[in-house]
């Protein structure tokens, strides 16, 4: 047990519409100018949440009774583009846990596991009516259940998809795989010569 | 049964099952730049651990680098901090690194296979998602994020689960005027921008053999634009030709050795792939975007779709792209008026691209009211075009010449589109905001297309610009 356990996230949920979300929205290139990424919350879907002089568009994000919300929904292909990892690093430090979506692109669904955010994905007719849900009522709670591969909602239960080994690796509290990887250090000396690299 | 190229690497770099169920796979070409890895050195040194295979990672700086002014400390304090985090960093791990002025600097995606880093079998990885770049010599290479590079650097592996492939013969031959870029901007208009998720590429057939290596490279670095993580070509006499005699390629006996091994991880003749798909060479037309995904594509004589072809979230997305593009459904493309000319990137920053370009525009002049800008891929590149003249060619035309980098792609540095200006761009992504202003708007297109676009001030079809039949 490395107390990392995920088994169940809930929370109050914010919907984000659209299909091909990709990561240069869910952080433009600028705030990649950093050495870390601790600032960058504030930078999330900046310049959909702003205009040009800073006024508010009046963003999802920012309705009042949004704040404080830990599970993003969105559509299909969501992540697609850049492997900028800044992306699901502004998603976990905005405040988000995990996203519900209808599909992921790979590198940012890797990356968003890496930092212990599970990426879930829905079938499109029930991530309609869950979205409904979620709009029609800010203070819904979201409960995704990755043991039972589920997510309930207003007394409405939907299934969920998660890759095995994803699901494991939550489960088993390791989505982080550093300490596994450098524990195998002579099986991959050993690969390393094989391949013929040293 | 025979196994395909994307199973033979997998095979050969496969170190161990981890306990979920998720394969250790060893990496043998790490590159490193000044974005997205500096941050990997800082969770390294937080958990007190040093650099496995120090050898096998190579650093140089793109995304952020000016293409004018590159003296330092550079104006941009934060970019300059970055890359002096990135050359402290490779100095205490003992990295190779190729800074400005090296004679070898430029963007990694060019850089790795100019100097015969990337070789056909290897598992090659970067923090960046054009990586794919390198699949044209048979490689399985992989976009990742900054904690993955840390895993990179503190293990030289990786966990990951294997992709499915895909294998895309494009068959026949390609029509005068339609070019690599017209080819994968074909592939990911059929296919979509999530067909590829899941999946690797394998591009095959006569189009693609028929390809240059610096052709091939542009088809695979869009692979990713087509939602696939990485695409391949098979390595054949065409790759050997092009490694022979490169820095870091093996010489003599050892060559003849390294090619057998190369051309032993094609795939095999009865190999099987999860999914094929075959296209003809002759369909293929000078192509551009219309919207904000590179899928959002349609030949240069087509008009603008109409949303009412699409429903529910697709629908959207076609309203929601022609409002952020101020275009009209229905509308020809050509004759849209271009403000901003770009040739370079990863994708199409290459001799080849700016031989290609040259030969078409010299003697002719860029419309006053363009901004034509030409960003050599590396200082090699741009050695080799300078010995050609083809910066010359360029200048008289009505081009700025710069300095290697990334650039107007993605616009970390000063190359930025300002308020709502349409860029005709030999890059990957046409994203909102994706060429440094959240309005701007990019049209995506191959070189000789920008070029055409340069001088008419407006979108163009090549063959009729340049009487190319």
């Amino acid at each position: 047990m490395s107390g990392n356990e995920l088994t169940k996230i809930n929370g109050t949920a914010v919907y984000i519409e659209g299909n091909d979300i990709d990561t240069d929205r869910i952080i433009p290139a600028r705030y990649l100018k950093c050495v870390t990424f601790d600032e960058l919350g504030p930078a999330l879907f900046f310049d959909e949440r702003f205009d040009e002089q800073g006024g508010s568009k009046h963003h999802v994000l920012d309705a009042p009774e949004r704040q404080g919300a830990s599970i993003l929904i969105s559509d299909a292909n969501f992540g697609c583009g850049s492997s900028r990892e800044h992306a699901p690093q502004a998603i976990q430090k905005f405040g988000f846990k995990a996203v519900i979506a209808g599909s992921f692109a790979e590198i940012f669904h890797g990356n968003s596991t890496t930092l212990g955010i599970p990426c879930v994905t829905m079938a499109d007719e029930d991530r309609a009516r869950l979205a409904a849900l979620v709009s029609e009522d800010a203070g819904h709670e979201v409960m995704i259940d990755l043991e039972n591969q589920s997510v309930t909602c207003a007394n409405q239960s939907f299934t969920i998809a998660i890759k095995n080994s994803t699901r494991e690796v939550f489960l088993q509290g390791k989505y982080d795989p550093l300490d596994a990887l450098l524990a195998n250090g002579q099986a991959i000396a050993k690969v390393a010569k094989s391949a013929g690299y040293v | 049964m025979g196994k395909n190229l994307y199973q033979k690497v997998w095979g050969a770099h496969k170190v161990c099952e981890l306990e979920s169920g998720q394969t250790q796979v060893f990496i043998g070409l790490h590159l490193i730049h000044e974005v997205t890895s500096p941050q990997a050195f800082g969770m390294l040194k937080d958990k007190g651990l040093d650099v496995a295979y120090p050898e096998l990672t190579c650093a140089t700086v793109d995304h952020i680098i000016p293409t004018d002014n590159q003296a330092r400390p550079l104006a941009d304090s934060m970019a300059e901090k970055m890359i002096q985090v990135l050359s402290d960093a490779t100095a205490e791990y003992n990295i190779t690194y190729y800074p400005p002025q090296s004679g070898s600097q430029g963007i990694v995606h060019v850089v790795g296979p100019e100097l015969g880093m990337t070789q056909p079998g290897m598992t090659i990885c970067c923090g960046d998602s054009h990586t794919a770049t390198h699949g044209a010599f048979g490689c399985i290479a992989l976009g990742i994020g900054t904690s993955q590079v840390r895993d990179v650097l503190a293990s030289q592996t990786l966990a990951m689960d294997p992709l499915k492939v895909r294998k895309i013969t494009v068959n026949g031959k390609l029509s005068p005027g339609v070019t690599a870029k017209d080819v994968i901007l074909h592939i990911i208009r059929l296919l979509g921008v999530q067909g590829g998720v899941g999946y690797a590429y394998e591009y095959a057939g006569s189009v693609i053999e028929n390809m240059t290596m610096e052709e091939r490279m542009t088809v695979c670095n869009m692979s990713i634009e087509g939602g696939a993580r990485c695409g391949y070509i098979n390595p054949d006499q065409t790759t050997i030709d092009y490694l022979k005699g490169r820095p870091k390629v093996p010489a003599g006996a050892a060559f003849d050795k390294a090619v057998e091994r190369w051309l032993s991880f094609a795939s095999d003749a009865d190999a099987s792939w999860d999914d094929e798909v075959v296209i003809e060479g002759a369909d293929i037309a000078p192509t551009v975007t219309w919207g904000v995904t590179p899928g959002q594509a349609i030949a240069v004589n087509e008009t603008i779709p109409d949303p009412d072809s699409a429903s529910g979230l697709q629908k959207n997305l076609i309203v929601d792209a022609l409002k952020y593009m101020k275009l009209k459904a229905g509308d020809p493309i050509k004759g849209t008026p271009v403000d901003v000319a770009f040739i370079g990137s990863c994708t199409n920053g290459r001799l080849s691209d700016f031989q290609s370009v040259a030969d078409l525009i010299k003697g002719k002049k860029v419309m006053a009211k363009v901004r034509a800008l030409a960003v050599p891929g590396s200082e090699q590149v741009d050695a080799q075009a300078r010995a050609l003249g083809l910066d010359k060619i360029f200048e008289e035309a009505g081009f700025e010449w710069r300095k290697p980098g990334c650039s107007m792609c993605l616009a970390m540095n000063p190359d930025k589109l300002m308020g709502d200006q349409l860029c005709a761009s030999s890059s990957n992504r046409n994203f909102v905001g994706r060429q440094g202003s959240p309005t701007g708007r990019t049209v995506l297109m191959s070189p000789i297309m920008v070029a055409a676009a340069a001088i008419r001030g407006e979108i163009a079809d090549v063959r009729e610009v340049f009487g190319i039949s």
